[in-house]
């Protein structure tokens, strides 16, 4: 391998490494801002709530990320409504359309997971929360969001490392994350194997790093727990 | 909404090519997902050490660099390796066979540990009984540990079909006729892309859907007479 190609391209790298860092904490962000009514409205037992949550899970979780990402960044162009709307301004813009399309994906799968952790918390808990007078609120914060959270962090994380993965999709709508910087390498050098293989290290490091910082914070939460 | 603008077949020849890469591909995972679990549990380090690092490269690397890896990158490999011996061949991967390849052996990595876990929890005495009456090693096999591990196996390995199944959608990048590259071609004619996209989504969704209740009557299946004794 050429060691000085790669000091050439490896400033390049770390600005693809940028955005795809950014692009995971946004998403991250605002996936979890959206998952967590999601999950209260598909466990909610009024069917008003319940079934739009329902469908929305379903269609995220039923189709490839690559096709709600072209959706959003190539379908809603076809309409005149949206491009002459005040809206055009983030969806012609292939960050935004990523950052959407990642975040509302992201938000299907860890509602499901914050939905089940939910509703793994022992019923007769609740009960007991209910007979001494605590409010739905109450029960909420000192009951069920405590043993929920521990539950779902290993799921979570799982999910976070998937989304992660999923960021280098945005390259297929021209954003020069690690995956788009990679490819114009590519173009310009023709050296795939050495390409492919330090981008391959870059994201293992980043994946390495996420699988670590969670699994330190489960040791945290769960450590005050009788084994 | 729904004119396709005579594009249907070609999203129907699309979707039958999107379902082949998907078969082929669970069943290059399936094999390779045992013979890993194998591997993992032969106590044998230097296989159990392969394979542990296979999951680990599979787990932190995106699909979408690992199917452009062995599209772009294997024929290059494998050349290179042919010329070393001596070979003067020219070998370019065909798309489907890096897909299949590549979301196989994705399958298998997740795959080998779902197995792993299935093999540990057939019951040691089971098989014990199962030698002590005399069965030989094929018997305990097909009758005791496979029958089981199928149906601890089941769940997790439809949870990964599931995923295979969407990432096919990534061997468009590769320029295999499949779903999305044809949606893509008649995007590209039509200057309509939402509605080719919504209706390749839509077609994905029925694939997942129908797979999930396929998947609901095979784990029924497995797990028939379970419980009934207690």
């Amino acid at each position: 391998m050429d060691i000085e190609l790669i000091k050439e391209c490896l400033p390049l790298l770390v600005g693809g490494t940028y955005v795809t860092l950014k692009l995971v904490f946004v998403t991250m962000i605002a996936g979890l801002v959206m998952a967590i009514p999601l999950a209260l409205m598909r466990n909610s037992k009024s069917k008003l709530l319940s079934i739009p949550a329902f469908g929305y899970i379903y269609f995220f979780r039923g189709t490839p990320l690559l096709v709600q990402l072209f959706i959003i960044y190539y379908g809603f162009s076809q309409f005149e409504a949206v491009r002459n709307s005040v809206f055009w301004f983030f969806l012609r813009d292939s960050y935004w359309c990523s950052v959407l399309a990642f975040t509302l994906n992201t938000a299907a799968y860890a509602a499901e997971i914050i939905r089940g952790a939910i509703l793994s918390v022992q019923k007769g808990q609740i009960e007991a929360a209910i007979s001494i007078g605590m409010s739905r609120f109450q029960i909420y914060k000192r009951i069920i969001t405590p043993q929920a959270s521990t539950i779902a962090i290993p799921g979570y994380s799982n999910e976070l490392v998937l989304m992660m993965k999923g960021t280098s999709l945005a390259s297929t709508v021209a954003l020069l994350e690690i995956t788009g910087i990679t490819r114009n390498l590519i173009a310009e050098t023709f050296m795939p194997v050495e390409m492919f293989f330090i981008a391959g290290c870059i994201y293992m490091i980043l994946s390495s790093i996420f699988i670590g910082s969670l699994s330190f914070l489960e040791r945290r939460l769960t450590s005050r727990l009788p084994s | 909404m729904f004119d396709l603008y005579g594009y249907g077949g070609a999203l129907i020849a699309g979707t039958a090519g999107t379902i082949k890469v998907m078969i082929l591909s669970l069943i290059v995972g399936l094999i390779s997902g045992i013979a890993g679990a194998g591997a993992k549990l032969s106590g044998i380090r230097i296989l159990s050490w392969l394979t542990d690092s296979w999951t680990i490269v599979i787990r932190g690397i995106p699909e979408l660099i690992l199917v452009l890896f062995v599209y772009f990158g294997g024929g290059a490999i494998i050349n290179q390796v042919a010329a070393l011996m001596g070979f003067d061949i020219y070998i370019e991967i065909n798309p489907i066979v890096a897909a299949v390849f590549t979301l196989g052996l994705v399958y298998g990595a997740y795959a080998t540990d779902v197995f792993r876990v299935s093999i540990l929890a057939v019951a040691e005495g089971e098989l014990e009984a199962a030698r002590a009456i005399g069965m030989g090693r094929v018997k305990v096999f097909l009758r005791i540990l496979f029958p089981q591990i199928w149906r601890y196996a089941l769940p997790g390995l439809g949870n990964l079909f599931m995923i295979l199944q969407k990432d096919t959608a990534l061997v468009s990048v590769i320029g295999m006729n499949e779903l999305m590259r044809n949606a893509s071609a008649a995007v590209a004619n039509t200057r309509k892309p939402f509605t080719f996209y919504i209706t390749a989504a839509l077609i994905y969704l029925g694939i997942t859907t129908i797979t999930t209740v396929i998947l609901y009557f095979m784990e029924k299946r497995a797990n028939r007479g379970v419980g009934m004794v207690s």
